[in-house]
């Protein structure tokens, strides 16, 4: 098991999505510590991939922007192991199959593993294609992450019965990016989770005010934001680690008193 | 290790986010429960008869023969079918399928822009809304038909992600899907993307050699010594083989788009240059760089600038049942040029790398043998991109 249920033991979670080199190495380190002592319970670092389908222009921006800069997956491992020096939440990876086929995949999963990390999530990798990734991450103690959406329904209980490390609960159709309000029953989503795991499960996609954190954190065990902070990223730059620390904070804050 | 469900020995599958998997799931069951069924048979043929124009012609090039000096040449007549290409086989097909759904719109991707006209128009047919996601850069190649499209009452929504080329209009129309599912369709234009379309797009395309077979056995007494098609993704290209992948004496060739050559970063040669992947809901082989990243490729013909190739291909090039070639820009633009001159035939740019290929290889044949070269779409939509290439300025 990895540290990643650490993340849900005292509260709701609060969960931060970072592109890595966004938009540059340097940076991320600055705002992934920022993040960290803004309160987050759980960082997810995005390794960059050219054609990123599960996500809405705003992610897609921050790829583009850390491509650009140079980075590659190497890099990405060698910042992890940095951080891990003195960052004790957990931290997963979150990025697209062919990075990690790619990449080889059992050799993604070592040096993954080696550089501290405690999961993994493929947004295009859905249950029945797991088998070419899940028993290489268990065989170096990484944890493989399973999304459930709102057109899951008859699926959610085959996914949440094998899911390990937390539930990625996808809040609403369509790809990441902010939204005015969510509409999916999510007390209804979590319910059938839990009916078949005990692990936790946390809401994604569109997630940017503290009042949409707290609510969906109520509803189940944590929030996760991506776009709302890459939005700082793109406006603040190199300078994004003040922003970042206070918009986490509220967000943080938000989600642990629900 | 298990595998999935729509494989090609190791490729294909469906690596796509789980929101879509009940829709794929949906599609599936429907064409399992369609595909055998007399009456959807029987109203696609009368679509494909009496719309489309079908059977295309098997047309044999008598003066391309003698001035090549070998095989015998035979072409496909794909460019006949109302709205210029192969594409419409798949369209009425997959439009018949949606509607049997209960879909009432259609969203397509494009590269030349042939899908996504072939997509508006069977949209019009059957009173479906439509949306086509089509590259920016496309778009501006294609400019004939993104009026087209919109004439036949098609949105048609430019893509500025990327490389603004087939495979952003892919990713993007696989972004819309993801967003409304309920009523719409995605509306795939090859034998690609998550199964089950290579599958469905492949049977519906397979009535080009289902035809040709039948029609050269009528005119010949024997099957073809080589069969010819452009590659893409490969839909014009597995539907020209199908019927023959049982025949092992019948070579089955699919021609790559090189660009300025394989040996340079502009091309779309996937089996060429590209290696063993995984996107867009498929394993196959892609270009990519040694990271995975999808390379930026590039050809002239806007129809075969794509990254990957449909899985089945992958396979037959893995089990060394059908070879892929690479033909340049050049050798492409040469062919077009050759064709309008010798047979009176424009063939769309995509198809003139199938001809290139011919042009090469029937001189080195004796004359009792024979090539079947697809013809899948006409070359109208190139000629002022062509006449760019040869440094003359085209305007309307």
């Amino acid at each position: 098991m990895s540290r990643i249920h650490q993340a849900f033991e005292n509260h709701k979670a609060f969960i931060a999505f970072i592109t890595v080199g966004d938009p540059d190495l340097a940076t991320t380190e600055k705002v992934v510590h920022a993040a960290v002592e803004g309160g987050a319970d759980l960082i997810e670092l995005g390794i960059p991939f050219s054609d990123p389908t599960a996500e809405g222009p705003v992610i897609m921006e921050a790829d583009n922007r850390a491509l650009a800069g140079g980075t590659t997956t190497d890099d990405v491992f060698a910042l992890t192991k940095k951080l891990r020096e003195t960052i004790d939440i957990p931290m997963v990876y979150m990025t697209y199959a062919n990075v990690v086929f790619s990449y080889g995949t059992e050799k993604f999963m070592q040096k993954a593993a080696d550089a501290g990390i405690d999961g993994l999530i493929l947004p295009d990798v859905p249950y029945e294609e797991k088998e070419d990734f899940d028993p290489l991450a268990t065989k170096y103690g990484l944890d493989l992450v399973s999304m459930i959406a709102p057109t899951s329904e008859n699926r959610i209980a085959m996914i949440a019965k094998e899911a390990k490390g937390f539930v990625y609960m996808v809040s609403s159709l369509g790809v990441t990016g902010t939204r005015a309000s969510i509409t999916t029953d999510i007390g209804a989503m979590t319910k059938l989770v839990k009916a078949n795991t005990d692990i936790p499960c946390a809401v994604g996609f569109g997630i940017s005010t503290p009042e949409q954190a707290k609510k969906m954190a109520a509803l189940s065990d944590g929030a996760i934001v991506g776009s709302a902070i890459i939005k700082l990223l793109a406006e603040y730059g190199r300078d994004a680690a003040g922003p970042v620390k206070e918009y986490v904070k509220s967000m943080a804050d938000a989600a642990h008193s629900a | 290790m298990s595998q999935s469900r729509g494989r090609f020995g190791i490729h294909g599958g469906q690596y796509i986010p789980e929101t879509l998997m009940n829709a794929v799931i949906e599609l599936e069951d429907a064409y399992n429960k369609y595909k055998d069924d007399p009456q959807f048979n029987a109203e696609l043929t009368e679509l494909l008869n009496n719309y489309a124009g079908r059977p295309s012609r098997l047309y044999y090039a008598e003066k391309m023969t003698k001035d090549l000096g070998g095989a015998k040449i035979y072409l496909k007549r794909e460019d006949l079918n109302h709205t210029g290409a192969h594409k419409i086989n798949n369209c009425l097909g997959q439009a018949l399928l949606a509607k049997k759904m209960g879909k009432t719109r259609l969203i397509a991707e494009t590269g030349a822009g042939q899908h996504g006209v072939a997509t508006a128009t069977v949209a019009a047919l059957m009173g479906m809304e439509c949306v086509v996601f089509m590259g920016k850069v496309d778009c501006e190649r294609q400019a004939l038909n993104v009026y087209k499209m919109k004439l036949l009452g098609a949105d048609v929504v430019p893509v500025t992600t990327g490389t603004g080329t087939l495979k952003d209009a892919v990713s993007q129309a696989m972004r819309e899907w993801t967003s409304r599912i309920e009523d719409t369709h995605y509306c795939l234009g090859s034998c690609m993307g998550p199964h089950p379309f290579p599958t469905i797009v492949r049977d519906f395309q397979a009535v080009i050699s289902k035809e040709s077979r039948a029609q050269i056995l009528e005119k010949e007494g024997r099957l073809p010594d080589a069969v010819i098609a452009c590659v893409g993704g490969g839909s014009n290209a597995i539907g020209s083989f199908y019927h023959y992948i049982g025949d092992r004496d019948v070579r089955l060739v699919g021609c790559e788009a090189a660009g300025r050559g394989i040996d340079t970063k502009d091309t779309a040669a996937t089996i060429n240059t590209g290696r063993l992947g995984i996107f867009h809901g498929m394993k196959s082989y892609f270009c990519q760089n040694e990271y995975g990243q999808i390379a930026p490729v590039y050809s002239i013909s806007a129809g075969l600038d794509y990254p990957g190739i449909g899985p089945e291909h992958a396979y037959l090039h893995d089990i060394g049942r059908a070879e892929y070639v690479a033909i340049t820009d050049e050798e492409a633009v040469g062919a077009f040029e050759y064709l309008s001159r010798m047979e009176g035939i424009i063939p769309a740019i995509e198809s003139a790398h199938a001809l290139a290929y011919a042009m090469k290889i029937a001189p080195t044949m004796s004359k009792d043998q024979i090539i079947i070269v697809t013809v899948s779409g006409r070359g109208d939509k190139d000629c002022a991109a062509i006449a760019r290439y040869r440094g003359q300025d085209l305007r309307d």
